[in-house]
């Protein structure tokens, strides 16, 4: 079954950057582009598990701050020539507020 | 309806309708190289139809001579299968030669009769070799060497008959003979001068490679004059005007190209030796654009990849409709392909009354350099049984670099400068394919050449970014481009004098820096919009190096964008491989007390630190500290008086010292008392990258001073100033600036010298590689010529300076707001 859970508000998300959810499994990095979109990955890059919440986003994509993979935003996939995935969550913003889906399809 | 709308005018379903057609006439290299670049530009705008003459894809026209040498197949120097075409929607007819263009009625008319209509056109026709008027030239078994068909007749008589002749000895003529050698025929090489590829090469240099050609079993006839072909049919043989006669079964043609100007000058657009093009690569009829070797560009016709590479570039960019570069013709080098002879020469080597030539030989281990300089700026180099620098040379003679000040040292190579870590591993031939070429990423040199092979890359740039070879620390670049060199046949890198920063513009650092003071911009989005940035944010690349240049430039006044800073400039703290953080206070001068250890053992305890180290720079690390701790471990350590050690940034880093005339028996000046003024002018300071300085109290140099960016060696009289030094990846000791006498000049100069650097090196270049790239004479004029413009710069830099010595520990720490980074937006319990 999947459920809609409330993460934060959106401002609290700065522009271009990203914050981290903390889990049991595991982190979920949360990214806002300079578009508004926000966007959730588990924090750990395909590569070597770098954590995607601190690199640099541009576009719908982040550069991983350890050996600067690109990973797309909206897949989850490493760009081209790297090869690899990490999972991907979905997002939605409601009155200002993110809400991130769990247990559902991504 | 326009024809020709600017890229924002038509959404994309408009363009999906208006489709314009684009027809290439050309199969080729340079052609498809334009396409590709294009494609990646404006994947949308055209829909496009390629003719070409030759019934396959796209292939590497180059590594033709290792496959007639027995070294590569033919499937492997495929660059753009079928398959490849049929992907990007691009309407291929193979095989098929285009007759005539119709610009009246803007149709192209093929062999077959068919037509095709265009928006626009280019044409990439290539050159076809130049076959002596002689008699009997049109014998069966008479051919030139430009295509996989001629490789292919090649191979036939090779399999059946024995004595060859190749008529020119040029680069092309010896491939073609080297080739044949291989393949077991009896070879003749025949030139019309008495030494070989006069054009590339000089004499001496030229009658080395003739003897180790020899060694191998060709044979040669010099200042000889073909008069005729001889045979009925078949050809037979090759008479001399002096009429001597060779027996020969196979003949081939290697005296020049001449370009394929036919179609073009046909359909009335002006042609010389070529079809003639302007900085856009446009021809005299504004719809029709063309490149490659059909081309003649500022008077000058290309015969090498590189030059046309470049062009491909430009003409993309034109295509695309962004309108931004610009071709401004090329210098080229090049290479031999013939296995175990290594040959490199690039420009003008021949010289004249202002030049000046250095020369180094040494016969017995056959190795032969020579550099020629004009005006102190490399002008030409041969070099002929070492080519390892050849790459450096050439890009010193592209960048025009004023090599005065270290001219004693050109001929002795990069390496001599100093390469830590790789030294005397160059020779790639000889390495085996298990080799690790790359240190940093673990690459060996089997993954590079299956790379290079399996996906057609060209560049020193394509090798890095699809095996990550010399990525990292670039010490092994070097050794990469040999590889590279060896197998595609050279290293086409031959980059624009001037690099874009990244693929999101083609300016350059200093074009954007220029434009953020002329035009007074103040914001990365600024930029971005003035300089038509082709991504919407920019990328991991350009953004830290935008917000540099405009911090640096307008001081006080630019708001420093956190976002476009790297991870450890972010949060004030270096990344470590499991996502936590080290934490290095600052210790002035090195100095520290019981006091402030006392602070870091309890910092140390409190939060579980499991490292504690002395590092490098004489400072104290904490390493495997949480993110989230981050700022309670900088209230701490604020608490007891310590600011952030920097150690994270392109700033300056640390100011190392000996202990000086204060303890030590042979100390001349307080050099640790210096040092510590050194660091309180300078602490906070951005600069291009990391900056580090050192304060000596002797000659004995216990601080290292040598080899920092900026160096201080106190002796018995004052003060000797040092610059540009560098002890990590590529060694380099400084050189000497200038000697002072008080300690107030010693601060003077260090801020003017400093600022000088914040203000001229590009983002991510240290002191060194500028000071190389400028010259220490430059340097000089500047910071100790001119006193009133040191004195101006080091204004500039303690202005600048107001703005930046507030600790960002103690601001974090001390904001909730900053401070909310830090932790997570949400814990979850279960999920
Ligand atoms: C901590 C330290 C090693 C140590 O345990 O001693 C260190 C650690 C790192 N060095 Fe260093 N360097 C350290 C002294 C040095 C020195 C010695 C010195 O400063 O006297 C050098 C050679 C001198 C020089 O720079 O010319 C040095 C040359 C490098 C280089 C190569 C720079 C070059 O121009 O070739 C890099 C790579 C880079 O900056 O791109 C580098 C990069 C790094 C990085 C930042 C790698 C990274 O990106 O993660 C390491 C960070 C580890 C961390 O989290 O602290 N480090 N590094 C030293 C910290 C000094 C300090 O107190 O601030
Ligand atoms: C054996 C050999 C070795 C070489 N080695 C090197 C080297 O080491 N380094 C280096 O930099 N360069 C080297 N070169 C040169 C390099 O290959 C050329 O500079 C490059 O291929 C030129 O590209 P281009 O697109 O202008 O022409 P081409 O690659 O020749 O492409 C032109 C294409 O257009 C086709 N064509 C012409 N007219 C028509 C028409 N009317 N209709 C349809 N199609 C037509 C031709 O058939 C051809 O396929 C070498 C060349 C050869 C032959
Ligand atoms: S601390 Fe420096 S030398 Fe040591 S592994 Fe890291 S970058 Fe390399
Ligand atoms: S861990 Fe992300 S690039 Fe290496």
């Amino acid at each position: 079954m999947s459920r809609w859970i409330e993460i934060g508000n959106l401002d609290d998300i700065p522009v271009l950057g990203s914050r981290i959810v903390q889990t049991p499994r595991g982190d979920i990095a949360l990214f806002r582009t300079g578009s508004g979109a926000v966007f959730a990955l588990r924090d750990r890059c395909p590569h070597k598990q770098g954590p995607l919440s601190q690199g640099m986003v541009h576009g719908t994509t982040v550069t991983c701050p350890l050996h600067n993979w690109e990973i797309d935003l909206e897949t989850g996939e490493a760009l081209p020539p790297d090869e690899g995935c990490t999972n991907t969550y979905a997002t939605r913003v409601e009155n200002g507020v993110v809400m991130i889906e769990f247990g559902g399809v991504s | 309806m326009p024809a020709l709308a600017g890229p924002e005018a038509l959404d994309n379903a408009e363009i999906a309708m208006n489709k314009q057609r684009l027809i290439l006439v050309g199969n080729g290299m340079a052609g498809i190289r334009t396409l590709e670049e294009l494609l990646k530009l404006a994947p949308d705008r055209y829909e496009i139809t390629v003719f070409g003459d030759e019934p396959y894809g796209n292939y590497n026209r180059i590594l033709l001579s290792p496959v007639l040498a027995g070294e590569q197949e033919f499937e492997q120097i495929i660059l753009n299968d079928e398959e490849w075409y049929r992907q990007h929607g691009i309407t291929l007819h193979a095989g098929c030669r285009v007759e005539r263009i119709d610009r009246a009625r803007r149709q192209v008319v093929a062999q077959d009769g068919s037509t095709a209509p265009y928006d626009r056109l280019l044409l990439a026709t290539g050159s076809s070799p130049v076959l002596l008027p002689v008699p009997g030239h049109d014998l069966d078994g008479v051919i030139g060497f430009r295509t996989i068909a001629d490789v292919e007749q090649m191979l036939a008589v090779s399999r059946s008959h024995r004595d060859a002749v190749v008529i020119g000895g040029g680069l092309l003529g010896l491939e073609a003979a080297n080739g044949l050698l291989q393949r077991g025929m009896n070879v003749t090489v025949v030139h019309l001068l008495d030494t070989l590829m006069e054009r590339q090469l000089d004499r001496t240099a030229a009658g080395m490679l003739q003897r180790s050609l020899e060694e191998r079993g060709l044979k040669f006839r010099l200042e000889a004059e073909t008069e005729a072909i001889l045979g009925q049919e078949r050809v037979e043989g090759v008479r001399f005007k002096d009429g001597t006669e060779l027996a020969a079964d196979l003949v081939v043609m290697a005296v020049g190209i001449r370009p394929n100007i036919e179609l073009a000058r046909q359909c009335g657009l002006y042609c010389e030796r070529g079809v003639v093009v302007n900085d856009t690569l446009q021809t005299f009829d504004p719809r029709i654009y063309a490149v490659g070797e059909c081309v003649q560009h500022r008077g000058v016709t290309y015969g090498l990849v590189a030059p046309l590479f470049e062009q491909a570039r430009v003409c993309a960019n034109h295509l695309a409709e962004y309108g931004i570069g610009h071709y401004e013709g090329s210098v080229s080098s090049t290479k031999l392909k013939v296995t175990g002879i290594d040959l490199f020469s690039a420009g003008d080597f021949t010289g004249d009354e202002r030049s000046e030539e250095i020369v180094m030989q040494d016969a017995s281990a056959g190795i032969y350099k020579k550099i020629v300089l004009r005006d102190n700026r490399i002008d030409g180099v041969v070099l002929y049984g070492d080519t390892v620098d050849g790459a450096w040379y050439f890009q010193l003679l592209r960048d025009g670099t004023d090599v005065s000040d270290m001219r004693d040292q050109l001929l002795f190579g990069q390496g001599n400068l100093g390469n830590a870590g790789h030294g005397g591993e160059n020779a790639s031939v000889e390495l085996p394919d298990d080799a690790e070429v790359c240190g940093c990423n673990g690459v060996t040199k089997g993954e590079i050449v299956k790379a290079i092979l399996e996906k057609g890359l060209f560049t020193l740039e394509e090798v890095r970014t699809h095996t990550k070879a010399s990525a990292s620390c670039g010490s092994c670049t070097g050794l990469v481009e040999q590889i590279l060199a060896d197998t595609a046949g050279g290293d086409y890198s031959a980059a624009p004098a001037t690099q874009p920063i990244c693929k999101c513009t083609d300016y350059s650092h200093d074009d954007v820096r220029n434009t953020i003071r002329q035009a007074h911009l103040t914001s990365i989005r600024a930029v971005m919009e003035t300089l038509d940035w082709r991504t919407p944010d920019g990328c991991s690349s350009c953004r830290p190096a935008l917000n540099y240049y405009l911090i640096s430039t307008w001081p006080g006044e630019v708001q420093d964008d956190a976002q476009s800073r790297f991870i450890n400039e972010r949060v004030h703290a270096n990344i470590q491989k499991d996502g936590t953080y080290s934490v290095v206070p600052r210790m002035w001068g090195g100095v520290t007390s019981p006091d402030q250890l006392r602070a870091i053992a309890d910092v140390a305890e409190k939060y579980k630190v499991p490292l504690v180290k002395v590092t490098g720079g004489q400072r104290i690390d904490l390493l495997g500290v949480r993110k989230e701790d981050l700022p309670a471990v900088w209230a701490d350590l604020s608490a007891a008086g310590m600011v952030s050690g920097h150690a994270y940034g392109k700033s300056l880093r640390t100011v190392k010292t000996c202990v000086g005339s204060e303890w030590c028996r042979f100390g001349t000046q307080d050099s640790t008392g210096l040092g510590i003024k050194l660091e309180k002018m300078c602490w906070g300071a951005w600069t291009p990258h990391k900056f580090k300085i050192a304060v000596s109290g002797c000659p004995r140099n216990c601080a290292e001073a040598t080899i920092k960016d900026f160096g201080v060696v106190c002796v018995e009289s004052g003060y000797e100033l040092h610059i540009g030094g560098n002890g990590g990846v590529k060694v380099r000791a400084t050189d000497l600036l200038c000697k002072v006498v008080t300690e107030e000049e010693v601060l003077e100069y260090c801020g003017a010298f400093l600022q000088l650097y914040r203000e001229q090196a590009h983002y991510l270049e240290r002191s060194a590689p500028w000071l190389e790239r400028v010259g220490l004479s430059f340097i000089r004029e500047q910071v100790v010529e001119d006193a009133r413009r040191r004195k101006a710069l080091c204004e500039r830099f303690l202005h600048a300076q107001r703005f930046v010595q507030q600790d960002p520990w103690a601001q974090i720490a001390g904001s909730d707001e900053a401070n909310r980074g830090f932790t997570p937006l949400k814990v979850l319990e279960e999920s």
